[in-house]
């Protein structure tokens, strides 16, 4: 069996109709995935393949309509402290400063500390994000960016076991999204946190993820690989383009991107490959790690099986 | 610019109002006595063929001689004109708090609860176009009382608002918020303190702003006809001494206490306002 940390079992999701007597919406099928602990793992795929919903299942936000997810031996049922979120629309209460947005949250975290120690515990990722001498401002008071980061700096204080961000940075412009990657980088780097990440920017998901999950299209959308970013810690985002195994990795997602995502989610497609994979790996259903840079071909590039 | 801007508006402002009180003034002069008043005519005061509607100059006079003491208590039928708007208020606010006690609570309620909302949405839509008087003969039967009668006029024309704003505000709390309490564990109580009434806020001071208008609007009919106490009564005792001067007086005051309410209540909403 797999012992991973965060382990998404065979997940479907099927939104029903909005109208009465309709057809009903598979937007996941047969997804699984693993996270390992300490992981910071992105996910890309197109708009609309469901990824947000993975998400929100993962949040406890929604629940999948079959398949479960174990994190740490528990099956995740309902919204809970474990799992920090961070929105891509920022997700502040606009009537309280930034610092109360956070103390708010450390305080249910930690209901029996005292306010001075959640007053402390706060001001230390205030600043981490630095943010020092803008706490006592109004969400709407703060730029954007600095929205993003009270918001990273909560989730990051409440210290979950597992941080879950959507799009975190889809709102912001280049520089600001550029100085703010770093920081998380830094940041995660410090605390060794669990991350699982959403995002449509290849870039971005080369520059901060041990590993990549590929999406096909939806509906009927699943995780079809998991791409191994082998560039070494610490990255910076000047640095790394001039990697080796940059550019392959970098190919290898566009090409998923543009045209395999789409090929993998045509049904007859689906069940071809679907079959030579669960051949291939031994009834093996977590996607198949991969790694460009060391492969060439399409077919070869499976290196590592899953065979945990 | 902005202060030259209200600063021409003040003084548009005063120009208007000078205008109008002159046209009011002037044009409203007692005719001239075409013969030469009897001695028992001069006697009487002279008489003036016609009632007229009194002149500003009438009623500042009034104005000053009755704010200059406002409070005093000659009886039933004569007391000052501060003490009458007291007693108006008085009422007012009790059936308005008492309104805000039950209708902020079910608001919430209602907007929390899509089975409630629709489960009470016809008694509400129902009981919501009713006039506020028309409660007043079976309210005077049942609480035997004109005092406390008029004080549940009162309430019952300043719930509407409150409960109809609070549920909408509740109801329409933005998903994203919900789910910052759900993902924090945060409970039903502090998601309704810390997240869903700060969110409301806005618009539940605003039905509470519509209430206190339409409460003082309603005060000065049930007083009319409950009588004994109270600016409407004030109004219409005045109309019965045929002391037109008072009428128009207390109307003035009526707008300016209204005005006031108005006001605390604009004040506390933009207390509660937040900017997203």
């Amino acid at each position: 069996m797999t012992s991973y940390f965060l382990d998404a079992q065979d997940i479907t999701r099927t939104f029903p109709s909005p109208v009465k007597g309709g057809e009903s919406l598979t937007v996941l099928e047969n997804v699984y995935f693993g996270v390992n602990e300490g992981e910071f793992v992105c996910i890309i795929g197109h708009s609309g393949c469901g990824k947000s919903t993975i998400l929100n299942i993962l949040a406890g936000l929604d629940t999948a309509t079959s398949g479960a997810v174990i994190m740490n031996g528990k099956e995740i049922s309902g919204p809970s402290l474990d799992r920090g979120v961070v929105f891509q629309n920022y997700s502040l209460l606009p009537w309280m400063s930034a610092l109360k947005n956070i103390t708010f949250a450390v305080h249910s975290r930690w209901p029996s500390w005292s306010r001075e120690k959640v007053l402390a515990h706060s001001m230390q990722y205030i600043e981490m994000v630095g943010l020092k001498g803008t706490e006592h401002r109004k969400p709407s008071q703060l730029s954007g960016g600095m929205r993003q980061r009270v918001s990273i700096a909560r989730a990051f204080a409440i210290e979950p076991n597992l941080l879950l961000m959507d799009e975190p940075f889809g709102a912001l412009d280049a520089l600001t999204r550029g100085i703010i990657q770093e920081e998380l980088i830094k940041i995660w780097e410090q605390t060794n946190q669990t991350v699982f990440m959403i995002t449509h920017d290849v870039d971005e998901a080369i520059l901060l993820a041990d590993r990549i999950l590929l999406m096909t299209n939806g509906p009927h959308a699943r995780v079809a690989e998991s791409v191994v970013i082998d560039i070494p810690r610490h990255r910076e985002r000047t640095e790394i383009i001039h990697h080796p195994h940059y550019y392959p990795i970098r190919n290898y997602l566009v090409e998923f991107l543009v045209k395999r995502s789409k090929e993998l989610s045509d049904p007859a497609a689906l069940n071809k490959t679907r079959r030579s994979e669960e051949q291939a790996i031994g009834m093996q259903r977590y996607p198949p790690e991969v790694n460009p840079a060391l492969e060439t071909t399409t077919e070869a590039r499976v290196v590592t099986l899953n065979n945990r | 610019m902005l202060s030259s801007l209200n600063a021409k508006a003040a003084i548009l402002s005063v120009v208007m109002l000078a205008v109008f009180l002159l046209v009011w003034e002037f044009g409203n002069q007692p005719p001239e006595a075409k013969v030469n008043l009897s001695e028992y005519e001069m006697l009487m005061g002279g008489s003036e063929p016609q009632a007229r509607v009194p002149n500003p100059s009438e009623i500042w006079t009034l104005a000053v001689d009755e704010l200059s003491h406002p409070f005093y208590d000659k009886g039933p039928n004569d007391k000052g004109i501060g003490l009458q708007l007291l007693y108006s208020i008085k009422r007012v606010m009790m059936g308005y708090i008492l309104a805000a006690l039950i209708a902020i609570p079910v608001g919430f309620l209602i907007g929390m609860s899509p089975l409630m909302h629709k489960a009470m949405n016809p008694f509400i839509q129902v009981l919501k176009p009713i006039s506020p008087l028309a409660w007043m003969p079976l309210a005077l039967f049942i609480l035997k009382d004109s005092e406390v009668s008029s004080v549940f006029v009162i309430f019952i024309c300043s719930i509407w608002p409150m409960l109809v704003n609070t549920a909408f505000g509740v109801g329409s709390v933005k998903r994203d918020w919900i789910n910052i309490a759900r993902t924090h564990e945060l409970g039903a109580i502090r998601t309704a303190f810390l997240v869903i009434l700060p969110a409301a806020a806005p618009t539940i001071l605003t039905g509470m702003r519509i209430s206190i208008g339409i409460a003082w609007l309603v005060i000065v009919a049930a007083e009319m006809l409950v009588g004994g106490t109270g600016i409407g009564y004030y109004v219409w005792n005045e109309w019965n001494n045929l002391d037109l001067t008072a009428v128009v007086f207390s109307i003035l005051m009526i707008g300016l206490v209204g005005m006031i309410l108005d006001f605390l209540l604009a004040k506390a909403t933009q207390l509660v306002q937040y900017q997203e």
